[in-house]
């Protein structure tokens, strides 16, 4: 098939460890990852505090998830972003987010790309179809 | 791009989420607890009166019905599944859970 | 179309089941076709054999098992159903468990995929 690859997103819009969603969701980034597909993901509302940095699961007794965040890269999920809004207005910074990979060729670390909401509506527009979590 | 939301409005941003990212032609589309956000006279009204002059929205008969919410912000739209299946037809879905 | 549906939540204590359930059969009703329908999260609870609600109210689990009957592919997520301690055994006839990656062939595949859930 010449077609070209469908657009999947996911939408992370929900606190993590108050329930399962954003863990859950995360498996099914990383499956969906190793198929033909053009993946993204857009953290918004609550969903930005999954990418917060220094998250810390140890004393819940709940398995985190923040080193598999910071693997996405190799995972080859590359386009991943943030709403500024929903990050801005809980009182986080781009300083606050957690790295998600490295450069291949500078080794520098990779963050998620802030971006403002009518970028992320425009595509939104533009996907095949979409998995909120 | 079909918006469904099924939150209340009065518990919960998930509408006012939605609205942020509603481009021109896009449809949002109240189902579940999201029909809560389809009575006239609540403190979300103006928030919905607002949208309307942009996009449609819609409401889920089953779910007002049994939520006896007849009293509507004027130009919400009322759909069966049949119509909720419609609107899917036309647009890829995002669901604001 | 082809379409297909995800659903997050399980039977009773959420409305997502049965909103899901009610769009699939108006869109049968409309012609669509199913490339399946996938329960994910608490949604694996749906098709438990082992409830039993009372006579006067729906059989969710029944409900899905006839739509599985027809030939829809109903398919139960195997991670999240471990966890949760849903096996073959519990299961109602006609769904099956499998991996995540039938969720994403029919994300990939499906016209339109529609989420459920909370």
């Amino acid at each position: 098939m010449s077609e070209e690859k469908k657009k999947i997103m996911f939408t992370v819009r929900k606190a993590p460890h108050g329930s399962i969603y954003v863990y859950e969701g995360l498996e099914v980034k990383l499956i969906m990852a190793a198929y033909d597909a053009d993946i993204s993901v857009v953290f918004m509302d609550d969903g930005v505090f999954a990418v917060k940095q220094g998250q810390n699961t140890k004393a819940l007794g709940i398995k985190g998830f923040e080193a598999t965040y910071g693997a996405l890269v190799d995972y080859e999920i590359t386009k991943v972003f943030v709403d500024r809004l929903s990050m801005e207005s809980r009182g986080m910074t781009e300083d606050d987010l957690l790295v998600i990979g490295e450069d291949e060729d500078t080794e520098e670390p990779i963050k998620p790309q802030v971006v403002d909401s009518d970028e992320i509506a425009a595509m939104m527009a533009e996907q095949h179809n979409i998995l909120a979590f | 791009m079909l918006h469904t939301v099924n939150k209340s409005p009065f518990q919960n941003t998930s509408l006012e989420s939605c609205i942020r990212f509603t481009r021109p032609g896009d449809v949002i589309l109240l189902i579940e607890d999201g029909v809560l956000a389809a009575q006239a006279g609540t403190s979300k009204s103006a928030m919905l009166e607002e949208v309307l002059a942009k996009n449609e929205i819609y409401a889920l008969q089953a779910d007002l019905q049994a939520r006896a919410l007849t009293d509507l912000v004027p130009g919400i739209k009322v759909t069966d599944y049949e119509g909720f299946v419609e609107l899917v037809e036309k647009h890829a879905t995002h669901a604001w859970l | 179309m082809k379409l297909a549906v995800c659903i997050y939540e399980g039977p009773y204590n959420h409305e997502a089941s049965d909103t899901a359930y009610n769009f699939i059969q108006a869109a049968l009703k409309r012609g669509h076709e199913f490339k399946g329908i996938f329960f994910y999260h608490d949604g694996v609870y749906n098709v438990t054999k082992l409830m039993e609600p009372p006579q006067d109210d729906r059989h969710i689990a029944n409900r899905w098992s006839q739509l599985g009957a027809t030939g829809i592919d109903i398919v139960v997520c195997i991670a999240a159903a471990k966890r949760r301690g849903i096996v073959d055994d519990v299961l109602v006839p006609n769904v099956r468990i499998s991996g995540l990656g039938q969720l994403t062939m029919m994300a990939i595949e499906a016209d339109r995929l529609v989420v459920f859930g909370d």
